[in-house]
């Protein structure tokens, strides 16, 4: 569904992206994890076409995205919740849902969506007028991943869901991820450093180190992989 | 220091206070006429301030273009009206069509300045789009005072003096009463389309956050050409209605008034919607108490002198908000 083939980024002249070639399936939970600086936020960053790629090429669904603007990325169905999460400080926990749906007409099937992401995390509702930048941060990236869920997406892309949060509202988070993924076959491709969790939950996964794919496989294997425990699960 | 502000700010309020309850009490006719002419000033201000403060607010850039976009909209305003009025059209419709007229025309000056001037230097630094807006600046003064006249023309008042509000003339006049009508009214339209329609929400999350926003699929170049439009039409009536105030008009117009404008956007708070309307206020009534009450050749001495002592003081302004509050 999407496809990444030998895609380089440059920041100035740092080059962050030496040549990364992944896939994701429809219906899949991807997760690429590896070390900070590694290049992981730059592939989502590349792949919502905030920082184009200076070669290789993305494709999505057969059509090239590679240096297509945001918006319209975003209007094909690809969604990001970036890291940091970005909410919108002074507007509303609800203007901010609002904003998430900004490429849809449709009022009725906007409320519906207004009910379900509320469904998910009751706690938005309660504070659905409250300035976005008041929340705490697992309050947060709920509101940033129902945010993402606002515009119906095909694909979502999880940057650090779990950045700065107590374990007990990152579990809650990974269910929500998964139960996203069965209820609608989002497929969802996540970014993390905690790579047990990731993994976890990921049906395949990829490992990143100084701008390149070092190991793919799955979830599974991935967790029981001499060298990714060492290095990553501290094991 | 916080001390010193405190006691120096207590001193000023006070010595003004005495001498001001006293002035009113001796002519108290007198400071309503001050009071009323400094709100039609600051009406005006307020119309030019919300284009740089909502620019500002969008791409951190003070466009200083702006105050010709005004002059440009007064200048439309007195070609259509003076062709009407050669035509013998009625003047209730050369009024409305020489405030549309004015409004198209600013606004397509506005939305090309930007197209040529800023959107190339987006991600140059800051000081480069600032220099690009001076150049635009000098450039349309020159450009107007080429294609028309370096003169001032007379600019007969599209506004009668309605019969009903002669009791009421002399304290104030119905074209200031029109001024502060019409800007209370594209004041509250205003409030309407940031606060409540879908192009406003963009405009208030552009402005918190671009990269997020173009990754909820806003089209950030749309939305900034969108606020340099709306800047420039409020503009365009501001420069309308002054040029019905003042009775004249020429190129250099717009350059006094965009400084001022831009004084009364620090003085509010830069970047913020109602700062501008209430420094536009403030600035207006208190340089019209200035000139009424003290010196009235010192009054653009007076506004810079406000614009230094903000600097000093309170550099966020009126309703600004301090850096670091910013999540």
């Amino acid at each position: 569904m999407l496809k990444l083939k030998d895609v380089h980024t440059y920041y100035g002249n740092i080059h962050a992206l030496k040549g990364i070639t992944l896939e994701v399936g429809e219906g899949e939970i991807i997760s690429l994890i590896g070390a900070n600086g590694a290049g992981k936020s730059t592939t989502l960053m590349t792949t919502s076409g905030i920082v184009p790629a200076k070669q290789g090429s993305i494709e999505f669904n057969g059509q090239d995205i590679t240096h297509m603007p945001s918006d319209d990325i975003v209007k094909l169905g690809i969604c990001q919740v970036p890291e940091g999460r970005r909410i919108f400080p002074y507007l509303t926990v609800a203007e901010n849902l609002d904003m998430g749906a900004f490429l849809r007409n449709n009022t009725d099937k906007i409320k519906n969506d207004f009910d379900y992401v509320y469904s998910l995390f009751p706690i938005l509702a309660e504070r659905k007028n409250q300035a976005g930048g008041t929340l705490s941060g697992g309050e947060q990236q709920m509101l940033a991943i129902s945010r993402a869920l606002m515009s119906r997406p095909k694909v979502l892309l999880l940057d650090e869901p779990s950045l700065g949060l107590a374990p007990i509202i990152v579990k809650q988070i990974f269910d929500i991820i998964k139960k996203i993924n069965k209820d609608h076959k989002t497929t969802i491709f996540i970014v993390e450093q905690n790579a047990n969790l990731a993994l976890k939950a990921a049906h395949r996964g990829y490992v990143m180190e100084t701008g390149a794919i070092t190991i793919t496989d799955t979830g599974e294997n991935l967790l029981v992989n001499e060298d990714i425990k060492k290095a990553y699960l501290g094991i | 220091m916080r001390l010193f502000k405190i006691i120096l700010g207590v001193a000023v309020v006070g010595i003004l206070g005495f001498f001001g309850i006293k002035e009113i009490i001796a002519d108290p006719v007198y400071f309503l006429e001050l009071f009323l002419g400094g709100l039609t000033r600051g009406s005006i201000y307020a119309l030019i301030a919300l284009g740089y403060t909502m620019v500002y607010g969008i791409i951190q850039l003070i466009n200083f273009a702006h105050g010709e976009i005004y002059m440009i909209g007064a200048m439309t305003a007195l070609i259509v009206a003076s062709v009407l009025g050669l035509w013998g059209w009625n003047s209730a419709v050369i009024v409305i069509l020489a405030i549309v007229f004015a409004i198209v025309y600013s606004c397509a000056y506005g939305f090309t300045v930007e197209k040529i001037a800023y959107k190339p230097l987006r991600t140059a630094p800051r000081l480069s789009a600032l220099i690009s807006a001076i150049g635009m600046s000098l450039f349309l003064q020159n450009y107007v005072m080429l294609a028309q006249t370096s003169e001032f023309m007379p600019f007969e008042s599209l506004i009668p003096d309605f019969k009903f509000w002669e009791p009421v003339a002399h304290i104030i006049t119905a074209v200031e009463m029109t001024i502060i009508v019409t800007t209370i009214i594209v004041m509250i339209l205003l409030g309407m389309l940031i606060k409540f329609t879908k192009i406003g929400k963009a405009m208030r999350a552009t402005a918190q956050d671009k990269i997020m926003a173009s990754l909820v699929g806003i089209n950030v170049n749309r939305v900034i050409s969108t606020t340099f439009v709306v800047g420039s039409a409020t503009a365009a009536i501001g420069g309308v209605l002054i040029a019905c105030h003042v009775g004249q008009v020429n190129f250099f117009i717009g350059f006094l008034a965009g400084l001022k404008a831009f004084i009364a956007a620090v003085l509010g708070g830069i970047g913020s919607v109602p700062g501008a309307v209430l420094g536009s206020l403030v600035l207006g009534i208190s340089e019209s108490m200035f000139t009424g009450y003290f010196w009235s050749e010192y009054e653009d001495v007076f506004a810079f002198s406000i614009l230094v002592i903000i600097l000093i003081f309170r550099p966020s302004g009126i309703l600004g908000k301090d850096e670091t509050s910013k999540v």
